[in-house]
């Protein structure tokens, strides 16, 4: 391929995709001196084109068109649900919405921004200190990150100030100075801003968790509080609840993203380029296939362009950089009948399940209000907050309240209770009851990796370029069914407390299979994790190729295995994380950071 | 862009301490004596202070070649490439020539220019400013090709001999002028730097202060008296404020810092930068040091109010707010401003300053003349990123949305709350504004924030 290509001048680094992590990357190598390229798939975007008041507040064209997100015409994932099936692609829009276009997933994003908990870094070690290793179910295969919270706090840190998060410190410097989350670590300073409002829904939540013995605390948002200014200058409005945040350019500036809090200085600055609806075939390497030499791309006329640069940083969504890795020969492909190679291992997602709660006619919960990363959590059985022995499963969940504004469709789309019609009169009492007093609580849970749970490249479709697209393997396991049923009882238990007139409470079935028609989160991972040991990492704790030492790859592909949480807090932490390593030693000295 | 050009500028300045650079400044003077590099440097600054670009540079095109449109009620005016190029530019010029146009608006086929070029201001520049000027025209600009648009003047305004009389009538003499500006003390050297920099290269007067029917600028320095920036007519359909002390129409609540911050970013707690203006921080006042900002800061404030103070000062009335709050939106035009402001500029119209500026106190809002006011609701405005602001804000237009009577709604409600005291304007009103509407805005180029 490259041998038709137009070569273009070398620079310093290219960034593929122009999300969080590479806009985080790009300022940081920047700042470093470096040249940048930042190649993004989709087309540009800012808050004055996609965010422009009213057109940006469309429901049917955001939620239900998918405005922001990827064109699956062109690219997308073939899905199955275990090694017996043939996987077929992924064409309409359900399970899970990758964004395309500047600002990546980061720009249709709902906002809640969380530090990782200091036993998911490290869960694996955990589990065997606490209950020995035979703990861990057969074909679970339970890794440590490689880097502990103590060695990320100051990126935890750094990328809340650059986000302007909203939320509510427990502990700083080991002191208690607030109504945080008890189960949280120290910081090393406050949220930039305070937490949002609790909505109503969300302050009864609050009410009644505590009364139930919970440790309910405010979720912490990237969604401003009040007017922000980052460190690097640049301005946020303050979150108006109007609801118009996942699946949406924030009108008030409001909602962070890296068309707003980084992308701003960066396309001043005149060491970076931007370059959209550029789609990377390939990272190209050089003889020895240990060191990157550029990428191959489709530009915008659809001319197939080369860009040589020393360090490549792959930055696009998770399965996106997991299959550039794939395309590109980066590290041995997983194989799981040995249960051997990388680049496909450990693919993860999100255990979550959302359960409804009616309270008194009387009381309107107002569900049009909302803020995407705002609500009330607690975290009593997430991470190893809550003793698993006698449970006899890992893992964990978060559960909250997290009302980011119920829209007019989505309303409809909900009718009413369970045995409730599906049309006419008895439908329509039942969707406008549901609307105007019932609330959602989420379990919000972490899935774990399996060995027969991957990625790899599928052997029968492709996608627009001529490339095979990316096969996703995947299905619940009883450990994640089990985890899911004992959290949502303790839902049951708080909706007792509020007073429900009616609860319905959504557990994960045994032997149903994951179901793609179904949104479930975008909370997608693993598939290129980082840790120490190369024969169970595709990634170095520095997010380092093991293979080939100028190739970085930052995205939620690093995590090992899932979380409670949502992921882009700690995407955004590994990106300055890795940044720093690379400034510090990786420019002066090129070569593997870990040996 | 402007980057590049500029660390271009540098190695060409100091090429030129050494040698004459073929190609750079294709002009007969290029070949003279080398040009020290801080001259063309001082150059530079003064062609920001002086705000060239605003005028001479089109948003996107190459600097000072040219182009900008004026759409005047007497026809539209396109601003002449001044780069150094020696058909289409002013490469021909020698400094004496140059220095004539600046001052007294003779081009050098002895045309009289149009007054658009604020030459009864730069009368007061200084000779060591001007031959900086030059400089950095002839040294330090690239030379572009690119033709002259042709006047789209009317006749007989298309006519240049009667701008000669004109120009003859009613602009300074550059000689008069600088002996005036020498002989005026000021209490404090800071002053003194802003009253050069105000009523000389930065031409505030030329939008803010009043014309007489012949055009000419009723007053062009302090001494002059109080009508000296004390709001301008209408240009390009906004309205310029008095700079003077005005407690609720000018500058009269704004700090000297408020001043200054306007300057380096166009925001601050009592209001954002829009219309001309934008062009005015862009091109010219972010660009200056620190100490020039603070000079025409403390220069504005020794600016009395044109007229006496009769009524109190603006102070905050809650009356507006507490209604909306409790869901009162009886009082006229307050519904659209609950649907379609309040997001941004509150119930309690104080905004969320320096993101959205407030609408509670700000003088542009009780001006007498609504006319910006109204423009701004009906296209919406950008408030642009600069240096020291990265971010840029925009508001979005209503004029798709609302009609005349509920756009004269809205700004009658936003005029008459929180305190504010400005009469209640009229549909016909916003029908005027409306039909004046540009058909270039709103802009091609929205920031990418």
């Amino acid at each position: 391929m490259s041998d038709d290509a137009r070569t273009l001048k070398p620079v310093d680094v290219v960034v593929v995709g122009g999300g969080w992590a590479g806009s985080i990357m790009a300022k940081e190598m920047t700042e470093a001196g470096r040249t940048v390229v930042m190649l993004e798939r989709g087309p540009d975007r800012s808050t004055a084109g996609e965010g422009a008041y009213p057109a940006s507040i469309d429901e049917l064209e955001g939620n239900f068109r998918y405005k922001l997100f990827q064109d699956l015409s062109k690219n997308t994932v073939t899905i199955r649900n275990n090694a017996n099936q043939t996987a077929l692609p992924y064409r309409r829009m359900a399970a899970f919405l990758p964004g395309e276009g500047v600002g990546g997933a980061g720009l249709h994003w709902s906002g809640v921004h969380f530090r990782m908990p200091p036993d998911d870094l490290r869960l694996r070690s955990r589990v065997i200190e606490k209950y020995g290793a035979k703990f861990i179910p057969e074909g679970m295969n339970l890794q440590d990150y490689g880097v502990t919270y103590e060695e990320l706090e100051p990126f935890f840190d750094k990328a809340e100030k650059v986000f302007g998060t909203s939320g509510e410190a427990y502990k700083v410097n080991g002191q208690v100075v607030g109504q945080g989350n008890v189960f949280s670590p120290s910081r090393s300073d406050h949220f930039p801003l305070p937490p949002l409002k609790d909505v109503y829904t969300a302050h009864l939540f609050r009410k009644a968790a505590a009364e139930v013995g919970f440790h309910p605390y405010s979720l912490p948002a990237a969604n401003a509080s009040q007017q922000y200014t980052n460190p690097y200058g640049v301005q946020m409005g303050p979150c108006n609840f109007c609801g118009y945040c996942s699946g949406y350019a924030c009108y008030m500036y409001s909602k962070a993203s890296p068309n707003v809090n980084i992308l701003p200085v960066l396309r001043r600055h005149p060491l970076f380029e931007l370059r959209a609806n550029c789609h990377v075939l390939k990272v190209e390497r050089d003889s020895t296939g240990t060191r990157a030499t550029g990428v191959t791309y489709t530009d915008a006329e659809g001319k197939v362009v080369t860009q040589p640069a020393e360090m490549v940083i792959l930055t696009a969504f998770q399965f996106h950089n997991v299959r550039l890795m794939l395309l590109s020969g980066i590290g041995k492909p997983y194989d799981p009948v040995k249960n051997e190679g990388v680049v496909g291992r450990n693919f993860v997602y999100q255990n979550v399940t959302t359960s409804v709660v009616w309270l008194d006619p009387k009381v309107e919960t107002n569900q049009y209000i909302g803020a995407g990363g705002g609500g009330v959590a607690f975290d009593d059985f997430n991470s190893e907050n809550f003793d698993h022995g006698p449970l006899g499963f890992v893992g964990g969940s978060p559960v909250w309240v997290n009302q980011a504004g119920v829209k007019a469709i989505a309303g409809a789309h909900s009718g009413g209770p369970p045995g409730t019609p599906r049309w006419g009169s008895a439908w329509k009492a039942g969707m406008i009851d549901t609307y105007r007093h019932s609330l959602r609580i989420d379990a919000h849970g972490a899935n774990m990796a399996y060995r027969d749970v991957y990625l790899d490249l599928d052997p029968t479709w492709k996608d627009a370029y001529g490339q095979p697209l990316l096969r996703m393997t995947f299905d619940w396991k009883d450990n994640d069914i089990r985890m899911n049923r004992y959290v949502v009882d303790r839902i049951g238990d708080v909706a007792k407390a509020m007073g429900a007139r009616n609860v319905h409470l959504t557990r994960r079935e045994f032997g149903k299979p994951f179901d793609t028609r179904q949104y479930q989160t975008t909370h997608l991972g693993g598939g290129a994790v980082m840790g120490t040991d190369p024969q169970t990492s595709a990634l170095n704790r520095y997010m380092q190729s093991w293979d080939v030492h100028n190739v970085f790859v930052i995205g939620a592909n690093a995590f090992p295995q899932g979380t409670g949480y949502n992921p882009t807090g700690m995407v955004a932490a590994l990106a300055y994380w890795a940044a720093h390593h690379i400034r510090t030693t990786y420019l002066a000295h090129p070569g593997p950071l870990a040996g | 862009m402007r980057g590049v050009w500029k660390s271009g500028l540098r190695l060409v300045a100091v090429a030129l301490l050494v040698a004459s650079v073929p190609g750079v400044g294709q002009s007969a003077r290029a070949q003279d004596a080398p040009t020290p590099v801080d001259v063309v440097t001082r150059g530079e600054y003064m062609a920001e202070a002086a705000d060239c670009g605003a005028c001479h540079t089109v948003p996107g095109g190459a600097p000072f070649a040219g182009g900008m449109a004026f759409h005047l009620p007497t026809g539209t005016l396109y601003a002449p490439n001044i780069t150094p190029d020696v058909k289409a530019g002013i490469g021909q010029y020698s400094e004496a020539e140059f220095i004539r146009a600046i001052r007294q608006g003779i081009r050098r086929d002895g045309a009289t220019l149009y007054p658009a070029m604020p030459y009864p201001s730069y009368a007061r520049m200084t000779d060591d400013d001007l031959h900086a000027l030059y400089a950095y025209f002839m040294h330090g600009v690239r030379p572009v090709s690119t033709p002259v648009v042709q006047d789209g003047m009317h006749w007989p305004l298309s006519m240049r001999w009667p701008l000669t009389v004109w120009r003859r009538l009613f602009a300074p003499d550059p000689v008069v002028t600088l002996q005036g500006a020498t002989a005026r003390t000021f209490p404090d050297p800071v002053v003194a730097r802003g009253a050069y920099l105000v009523e000389g290269p930065g031409h505030c007067g030329a939008c803010h202060t009043p014309r007489a029917v012949t055009m000419q600028e009723k007053a062009l320095t302090a001494e002059d008296g109080p009508l000296y920036l004390s709001g301008g007519g209408s240009v390009d359909g906004w309205r310029p404020v008095s700079l003077r002390g005005e407690n609720r129409t000018g500058l009269g609540r704004w700090s000297e810092q408020d001043i200054v911050r306007f300057l380096a970013t166009g925001r601050m707690p009592l209001g954002a930068a829009f219309g001309g203006m934008t062009d005015a921080i862009n091109h010219g006042t972010q660009h200056m040091t620190a100490d020039d900002q603070l000079a025409i800061a403390r220069y504005l404030k020794t600016l009395s109010p044109t007229t006496p103070v009769k009524a109190p000062g603006w102070a905050y009335d809650p009356a507006a707010t507490n209604a909306l709050r409790a869901g009162d939106v009886s009082a006229r035009g307050a519904r659209y401003y609950v649907d379609s402001c309040a997001a941004c500029h509150r119930t309690d119209g104080r905004g969320y300053p320096t993101t959205f500026p407030p609408l509670a106190g700000n003088p542009v809002v009780m001006d007498p003349t609504p006319d910006s006011l109204i423009r701004i609701v009906l296209e919406g405005n950008t408030l642009r990123a600069t240096k020291q602001a990265p971010s840029a804000f925009v508001m979005p237009g209503f004029a798709a949305r609302m009609d005349d009577a509920a756009v004269a709604d809205t700004v009658s409600f936003i005029r008459a709350a929180w305190g504010n005291d400005a009469p209640a304007v009229s549909a016909a009103d916003v029908a005027r504004i409306r039909r004046s509407l540009s058909p270039e805005h709103p802009p091609a180029s929205l920031p990418m924030n």
